[in-house]
């Protein structure tokens, strides 16, 4: 092995780089919040998921409990079916009931898990019954304009006979 | 009529041996690889050459992208409301573009520069020649251990870059403008991905390592052995080395995280 001068310099370098990367990682990403641990699989169907996105939080009492696995089309009952990894350590009554919430007015959405009051507990391949979709903004809004609406429909001609005696 | 298609005809052929020669070094430098890497005190040397020699400027720019983009983001983001965020837009432009664009950039004018002039001058100088007369194979004494050696400096420079640069960011954020240190790095760890943003910024930096060092022993050893063939080789690493930077980066972009 030969050596030269400039060696301990080199490997100064190295580990400089190899410092960087791992700054990069655990301070800047989320390679301490990878989590392998041990989960399980539950699936539950929505209306509308909204913007939902595979890898979102799962959510109960506001503590992360799992995360979103995937987000697929049922055309049987034309509702979206999504998988969620819980944490196999978090155990939830088989009637617990998932929300679909919004972080903030326009942040990320996320799962939010009610525990039921039932003895059993969720397995593994267990559909959670209970849902509730998101909330979709267009939705609300053109109900807000149709009940105007028809409050000024019903209006409209009471005006009409009162203005002309 | 006849001599414009004659003059088409010749530029096409030149262009095409170009493009075989430069194949052919490319083969040749990979197929000698394994030899040179065996010798790796020669990679050793050139890594310091490449990388320690440039670690300076890069940590200068670093620190001062950051400070730029922490200034900038925060101008943009505090009319949203959202002054939080300029941790998370920090990191991913220094992580997924800047930081391996730039160190790119400035890697073949501080080091590419320094290889093409050193190859061309041993040129110049039938050094190379020399060599091949005392039976040693200049490709694998002289080019191999450089190009390795810049491909190894290369992610390691943009990793500190990157690095730097979130620190330079940090500084102008927290201390400067005030902004609260806890949000500007919960921000920031729950928008970087290690795998779609580091691992692929590590991946674009490493392929900018093997451009930007091939293109300046390219140019080096197929410049006219005379000072201004020397001088026009220096120019064209450059030149041509940031052109295929800038290009490579947005094909690799497109490919990386278009979904």
């Amino acid at each position: 092995m030969q050596s030269s001068r400039h060696d301990a310099w080199v490997g100064l370098f190295v580990l400089l780089g190899g410092a960087a990367v791992l700054f990069l990682a655990l301070k800047a990403g989320n390679l301490l919040s990878l989590n392998f641990d041990a989960t399980y699989q539950v699936s539950a169907r929505f209306d509308n998921i909204g913007g939902l996105k595979p890898n979102a939080a799962v959510k109960s009492a506001g503590v992360v409990v799992g995360r979103v696995d995937s987000i697929s089309f049922d055309d049987k009952t034309f509702q979206a079916k999504v998988v969620i990894n819980l944490q196999k350590a978090t155990l939830f009554p088989k009637d617990s009931s998932a929300k679909i919430l919004t972080s903030g007015l326009l942040g990320e959405q996320y799962i939010g898990l009610e525990p039921g009051a039932e003895e059993k507990n969720l397995a593994g391949g267990d559909v959670i019954m209970q849902t509730q979709s998101a909330v979709v903004l267009e939705n609300l809004i053109g109900q807000f304009i149709n009940s105007k609406a028809s409050d000024m429909g019903s209006a409209a001609p009471a005006a009409a006979s009162g203005g002309k005696p | 009529m006849m001599a414009l298609a004659t003059r088409i005809g010749a530029g096409v052929r030149l262009k095409l041996a170009d493009v075989g020669a430069s194949t052919r070094l490319f083969f040749g430098l990979l197929a000698r690889s394994p030899k040179a890497l065996a010798r790796f005190v020669l990679v050793r040397e050139q890594v310091f050459y490449l990388g320690n020699r440039s670690l300076s400027i890069i940590g200068v720019s670093g620190l001062f992208v950051g400070f730029v983009l922490a200034l900038q983001g925060y101008y943009t983001l505090q009319r949203y409301g959202s002054a939080e965020a300029v941790g998370l837009l920090v990191a991913l432009s220094l992580v997924r573009e800047l930081g391996p664009v730039v160190t790119a950039l400035l890697f073949a004018g501080r080091a590419g520069t320094s290889l093409t002039a050193e190859i061309g001058l041993m040129k110049a100088g039938e050094q190379l020649t020399a060599m091949e007369m005392m039976a040693v194979d200049p490709l694998q004494r002289v080019l191999a251990p450089r190009f390795w050696g810049g491909v190894i400096a290369m992610p390691l420079l943009a990793a500190v870059f990157s690095a730097v640069g979130i620190m330079g960011g940090w500084l102008v954020a927290v201390p400067l403008i005030g902004i609260d240190a806890g949000a500007f790095w919960s921000q920031m760890q729950g928008g970087v991905d290690v795998f779609a943003d580091v691992g692929n910024g590590v991946v674009k930096s490493l392929v900018f390592g093997v451009t930007v060092t091939f293109v300046a022993l390219l140019q080096g050893y197929t410049c006219k052995p005379t000072p201004e063939g020397v001088s026009a080789a220096t120019t064209r690493t450059v030149v041509l080395s940031s052109l295929a930077v800038l290009a490579l980066d947005f094909m690799l972009t497109a490919m990386m995280f278009s979904i």
